[in-house]
């Protein structure tokens, strides 16, 4: 076999012109089908370390109607749905890896805030003192919310930095008063979120806000809130997770209780479901995915053209070398090792193919990730099923002709001249 | 016991749709040591009589032994074996594969014969210096002149230690001189001990053989003249 490997590499590199364009469909595919599966890999990566962030897990569980988060911007109190009562709140700080709770309420949309004559296009939220804890929020300019602020219903407001802009203009909003349904709100400071690297997103609201498609946020007390919009509005639910793998779980867990514990009217439509990032970004991911799955399939067309060009050379091959044929069956080659031969040099041929593909194929998606700015990983399975592959189709494509090659007929062989 | 013995060989091949009889009723026995020559011209069916002898083609009809055991009803891959272990041969058209070093090229058939590379090595290297290459080892067969390719390509047919040397033409490719250097060779290794079956047009290449057999339209004719003897 090693015999038959180096006697390859002679053939190979005795017909490089012919060797490299053989190996051109094959080199094309795979490169290809790398540069593809890197920037998946990349983008992929990028989305879950995005959604998930960095050890900032945070679960939303939501009250939902038939399957949609149910918004009270649009809709009234749900009838026969409770307000969570501190109790169920600890039942929820009891759950496996849950390290921090927050009860909150909020518009997705509020007309009902204004700063001078400037309507708030953003979210409203009621918030508990864990909030800002749970989601990882410092406070950069002024002060937070204390407790004094809870319990002396103190209308207060934090903004965020889309809403500095949107809002203020840009101007410092600690102390500037804000229109909330009529009544006056104090802005005492501006929240962001804690670490500074961009992005972390720790939710889709998180994600249109990086993306620039948010207005911001004001964050006004809950203990508040009442008086702002609605009494016995039923709140929404923040968990902190210790571990992202204990994310859908104890999404799963809160819901349950929720539903069973809140809901008292079983036979309506309304149910607590848990936004599962992780969820999210699995879907992200196979957006992307599914797009690139069909370029994946059009890359292996190369690899099929490839894979016939290889059958094709080695054909060519066969005929050229039937006195080597003949003569090494006349001094007793036995047929399987003229096929091994035949098969080990087309195997041979496609796997240096392969191998030079996934070359080409990390330098173009290095390049590609310079010029579009989006991360490539590159993924070593897909580079060892690649290699695999191509080796694979050179045993395939290098069969009929190593047939041949084995069947032919050594006088016949050795008369051609 | 004779190493080769033809009993009634008969050969057709079918041309058109009538079967041609090529070999004729050919009987031939050697015995280890000989060194026989066959004569005839071309198209006398001599070529079809060595590819028999050499395994390389069956008769249609007839047995043949060699060395005692008959051949009837062995499959392609016995046959290799066959000619791989106990025959060994000389073509006229040497038949060197052109990438492979002289060394490479001798040393063939004991990869076939799953011999470990080092004791390749050797022996391809002893048979080389047999035909007295020795300074010529790592030569492309392309760096050679025809008599050392011949030379190559004897060494390469003795280094499994035949039971029966087959020639074709050794010498039709070749100047006078190289021709019957490579002669000499044969003359030594009959000396020597090998069995050795050489089919020619030309006398003076004959006339090197203990016995000499005329073929004509597929007979085999007998005319045991021991022109040197031993």
């Amino acid at each position: 076999m090693r015999e038959n490997i180096r006697l390859a590499f002679q053939g190979i590199w005795g017909h490089k012109m012919r060797s490299v364009l053989t190996m051109l469909g094959i080199i094309i595919g795979i490169a290809a089908i790398i540069t593809i599966v890197s920037t998946i890999q990349g983008t992929n990566e990028q989305i879950k370390e995005n959604l998930i962030g960095a050890g900032n897990n945070v679960v939303t569980v939501q009250l939902n109607q038939n399957g949609n988060v149910y918004d009270m911007s649009w809709s009234p109190v749900p009838s026969g749905v409770r307000v969570i009562s501190p109790q169920t709140r600890e039942e929820l700080c009891q759950i496996r890896g849950v390290e921090n709770v927050s009860l909150y309420c909020w518009r997705q949309s509020s007309s009902s805030v204004f700063y001078r004559n400037t309507q708030h296009n953003g979210e409203v939220y009621g918030i508990d003192p864990n909030y800002l804890d749970v989601y990882g929020y410092q406070v950069q300019q002024g002060r937070g919310f204390t407790q004094e602020d809870f319990d002396g219903f103190r209308k207060v407001a934090l903004v965020d930095g889309n809403a500095v802009r949107t809002l203020f203009a840009g101007e410092n909003p600690v102390g500037k008063t804000l229109e909330i349904s009529s009544d006056a709100f104090t802005v005492v400071g501006v929240i962001a979120q804690s670490e500074e690297f961009a992005p972390t997103i720790n939710s889709m609201r998180d994600y249109h806000l990086y993306m620039g498609s948010s207005a911001g946020a004001v964050y006004i007390p809950d203990a508040v809130w009442p008086t702002a919009y609605q009494f016995d509005e039923p709140q929404c639910v923040a968990l902190k997770v210790g571990s992202t793998d204990d994310m859908t779980a104890v999404g799963q867990d809160a819901a349950r209780i929720l539903t069973d514990s809140q809901i008292i009217d079983k036979s309506g439509s309304f149910d607590y479901r848990s936004q599962d990032m992780l969820e999210q970004a699995q879907q992200l991911q196979q957006m992307s995915q599914s797009t690139n799955t069909q370029l994946i399939w059009i890359a292996s067309i190369s690899l099929l053209v490839g894979g016939i060009g290889v059958m094709n050379i080695m054909l060519v091959s066969v005929t050229e070398r039937t006195a080597e044929i003949g003569l090494k069956k006349a001094i007793g080659a036995k047929k399987k090792r003229i096929l091994l031969q035949f098969l080990t040099e087309s195997a041979v041929l496609t796997s240096l193919g392969g191998i030079i593909g996934v070359l080409l194929g990390i330098v173009m998606a290095q390049l590609i990730s310079r010029m579009m700015q989006i991360p490539v990983a590159i993924s070593v399975p897909a580079i060892v099923i690649a290699v695999v592959f191509s080796t694979l189709i050179g045993v395939v494509f290098g069969m009929l002709p190593a047939v041949q090659a084995a069947k032919l007929n050594p006088i016949q062989a050795l008369r051609r001249d | 016991m004779p190493i080769l013995q033809l009993k009634n060989i008969c050969k057709d091949y079918i041309q058109g749709k009538e079967p041609v009889r090529v070999l004729k009723n050919v009987n031939l026995t050697m015995e280890r040591g000989d060194y026989v020559a066959i004569m005839g011209p071309s198209g006398s069916g001599k070529t079809t009589l060595l590819n028999i002898i050499g395994c390389l083609d069956v008769p249609t009809s007839g047995e043949y032994l060699l060395d005692g055991k008959s051949l009837r009803d062995l499959d392609d891959d016995a046959l290799a074996e066959i000619r791989n272990r106990h025959l060994g041969f000389v073509f006229q058209s040497f038949y060197l594969l052109p990438k492979l070093t002289a060394l490479d090229n001798v040393a063939l058939p004991l990869l076939y014969a799953d011999v470990p590379l080092k004791q390749r090595r050797e022996r391809a290297a002893e048979a080389l210096k047999a035909v007295g290459l020795e300074e010529r080892m790592l030569f492309l067969p392309n760096q050679l002149s025809g008599g050392q390719c011949q030379r190559v390509a004897i060494a390469r047919a003795i280094v499994t230690k035949p039971d029966l040397l087959l020639a074709d033409e050794p010498t039709g490719a070749l100047d006078t001189r190289a021709g019957s250097q490579i002669m000499d060779i044969f003359r030594r290794l009959s000396q020597e001990g090998m069995t050795i079956l050489m089919i020619t047009h030309e006398q003076a290449i004959a006339d090197c053989a203990h016995k000499l057999y005329h073929i004509l339209d597929g007979e085999l004719h007998g005319e045991e003249a021991d022109t040197h003897g031993i």
